[in-house]
């Protein structure tokens, strides 16, 4: 086989894509850093290079020369394979995210009159039907993750319609289409600018059609990184840190993966790069699904152990979690592992929520490569505030007990996820306009709080008497049960 | 004695109304009052960190640091090595050898006096104990040293800091806190000069 323009042009981008998420992992950290600094009204680390900007690379180094000590009492083969597949799969679930701008699969669009409606709503003769389906095998055997339409009469009427359209207007068929967006990179039509910035896809593999899928599949992986690492120290603390996350990381998936399965439903692809094609077409999901992102957001950060959702490591409880045995740079790698998981989480909110490459809703960009290069930069940018968002929040918010944690997973964000996935399913079979969506989403949300507001509570709390006056300070508190039922 | 019934007030736990179980707006409530911290502290200025090597910290006079002896007005040293301070130290880290006094108005001086500040917790009740004011904590902070034997500071060492600390103007703010204790009061009346008259 003869390897063409394409594998190379892929080797490259990985090598890229490996190398510049590293880089930005170890700037993270500095980054994190600083913006905890500010926060708290320090400098930060200031003192290698102006303002610190070499700081990573002296960490860099120092975690390199350091000694990789494997304590004498670990499980050594597990031992080392937890930051292993920390980072493993950390790197992996970032093959399926487009980072820039890529060749969206092309999109069925219902041409259908009136009429045809009408007619697509009989019920067909069987001698009709399977005439209908022969004209159909050329895109059957091209069409992958098919979802609309439905049946396959319906199916029949809408490319027909959609193959008229073409020929009045002169423009490719969705089947023409498809065929090309399927056929190998060397053989597609001229016009795909085959060579140039422009054709390259920016991700590492593109047309992925199980996409969103991929990614929560690996990354629900990096789970085993943390609970093998804590299991294997052979240390109390790190153990527990390890089973808590374990817990936590499990409940927190379910939340994950139902908000995100509204944007499913409407964008009708599981395809990253269809999903941001849909919402430069029709708006971002934020602005339909405001509360689907909530939960999205929510999720991603018990899923990337952030605060104030960090309970695996919890610093002030568990020494380090699960990596309190690690050193040096089984210990780095724990780190790039997280933060490249950050990475992929913010690049993931911005593609699924905030419209990927698109600057504003329903703005166009010009094409050419200064549109690839603002594609580029805009989608950077993005995750980059997403970044920052995550690192204000952990210093807004204290963290959760572990009871509150899992209260919060299933008692709150599973049954709004679930209200969620009902008002989207409605609008869609009742076939209204997304904007429904904003109020409903909204309105989900506070209905909910007056329930929860007005539910009894199981344990009501007593009043608390205040009495006297100490010399100085707070008035001491005196509880007494008794008087309580006065 | 019971506490009366108008000093006591019910306090109940506040109602939670709808803005708080919404959670979001309160969080952004929160996301301010950091985004206002931070961008105080990165556009105007507002860090409060001390630049450490480059720019001193001013300590307040009362710190309790490298300890000094005082030098009376003859330029002496006030110690009278009673070893009061020796006796209160927790960490005994103060060693006195005492000796007959060369000058008149006291029995005894210290001929070594020599303090292990690595083994010196800094409590300061050497200086509560001592009657003559003769042992002070001053201000002095940065202390290190290439060895141990170099963190034993004898008297001279120790007469140095006091030299340097008046010098430099960082008396330690004890020092004109009162009156000298009773001990440091010469007895006058009965015209007791000498040492030996002193022991009688």
């Amino acid at each position: 086989m003869e390897l063409g323009f394409s594998f190379w042009i892929s080797l490259i981008l990985i090598a890229i894509v490996m190398g510049v998420l590293q880089g930005t992992c170890a700037y993270l950290i500095l980054a994190e850093r600083k913006i905890s600094a500010w926060a708290q009204d320090r400098l930060g680390p200031n003192r290698v290079g102006p303002w610190g900007i070499l700081q990573p690379i002296a960490d860099g180094i120092k975690f390199l020369l350091k000694e990789d000590i494997i304590p004498s009492h670990v499980d050594k083969l597990f031992y080392l394979l937890g930051p292993t597949i920390a980072v493993s799969t950390s790197l992996l679930a970032f093959a399926v995210v487009p980072f820039g701008p890529t060749t969206p699969p092309p999109v069925l669009e219902d041409r259908r009159t009136d009429e045809m409606i009408q007619n697509s709503r009989q019920p067909m003769s069987v001698e009709e039907r399977k005439e209908l389906l022969a004209t159909n095998t050329a895109y059957r055997e091209q069409s992958r993750g098919r979802i609309w339409p439905q049946t396959d009469s319906e199916e029949a009427y809408v490319l027909a319609a959609d193959r008229a359209y073409a020929k009045a207007n002169g423009t490719p068929s969705y089947e023409q289409r498809l065929e090309t967006y399927n056929a190998p990179y060397d053989q597609r039509p001229k016009d795909y600018n085959l060579g140039t910035i422009e054709s390259i896809q920016y991700v590492i593999a593109p047309h992925v059609d199980i996409g969103i899928v991929f990614n929560f599949a690996i990354g629900s992986l990096a789970v085993y990184g943390v609970l093998l690492g804590g299991w294997s120290s052979n240390n109390k603390y790190s153990m527990l840190g390890g089973l808590r996350s374990s817990a936590q990381l499990i409940s927190y998936e379910i939340p994950l993966g139902m908000s995100v399965l509204g944007v499913m439903l409407v964008s009708g692809s599981l395809n990253l790069e269809a999903i941001i094609d849909y919402q430069v077409k029709h708006g971002w999901n934020v602005i339909f699904q405001p509360l689907a992102a909530l939960l999205f957001i929510t999720s991603v950060f018990a899923e990337c152990n952030r605060l104030p959702f960090d309970l695996p490591e919890a610093e002030q409880e568990l020494i380090g979690g699960y990596h309190t045995e690690y050193s040096a740079m089984k210990f780095a790698l724990f780190f790039l592992g997280e933060y490249t998981h950050m990475i992929t989480t913010s690049f993931l909110v911005v593609i699924l929520f905030f419209g990927g490459w698109q600057l504003l809703p329903w703005l166009e960009l010009p094409g050419g490569v200064t549109g690839v290069i603002l594609k580029l930069l805009i989608i950077a940018g993005k995750m980059a505030l997403f970044i920052i968002f995550y690192m204000l929040i952990r210093w807004t918010l204290p963290r959760f007990r572990f009871d509150q944690l899992m209260g919060l997973t299933w008692k709150v964000l599973l049954p709004l996820a679930l209200l969620n996935l009902v008002c989207v399913i409605a609008i869609k079979q009742l076939n209204q306009s997304e904007w429904w969506l904003l109020p409903l989403s909204l309105g989900t949300l506070v209905v909910v709080a007056l329930v929860t507001l007005n539910m009894p509570r199981q344990r009501p709390r007593a009043p608390v008497r205040f009495a006297g006056h100490v010399a100085s300070g707070p008035p001491a508190v005196v509880h007494d049960d008794d008087a309580v039922l006065k | 004695m019971p506490i009366a019934d108008s000093d006591v007030k019910w306090v109940s736990t506040p109602k939670i109304g709808l803005f708080e179980q919404l959670y979001v707006p309160a969080i952004f409530q929160g996301l301010q009052t950091t985004v206002r911290h931070a961008t105080k502290t990165l556009f105007g200025g507002g860090a409060i960190t001390q630049q450490f090597p480059e720019v001193e910290p001013k300590l307040p006079p009362n710190y309790r640091g490298v300890h000094r002896l005082n030098r009376d007005e003859q330029g002496r040293v006030k110690c009278v090595a009673c070893y009061m301070c020796s006796t209160a130290c927790p960490a005994h880290c103060i060693d006195i050898v005492a000796a007959p006094s060369p000058w008149s108005d006291r029995e005894k001086y210290p001929e070594t006096f020599v303090i292990d500040e690595l083994r010196c917790i800094y409590c300061g009740m050497c200086e509560q104990a001592c009657p003559v004011d003769a042992i002070e904590l001053t201000t002095l902070y940065d202390l290190s040293g290439m060895s141990r034997e170099e963190m034993m500071f004898d008297k001279e060492k120790l007469l140095s800091v006091f030299d340097e600390t008046v010098k430099s103007g960082t008396d330690p703010i004890r020092t004109r806190a009162g009156r000298l204790g009773v001990a440091s009061e010469l007895p006058t009346d009965t015209g007791l000069t000498s040492s030996s008259s002193a022991q009688s």
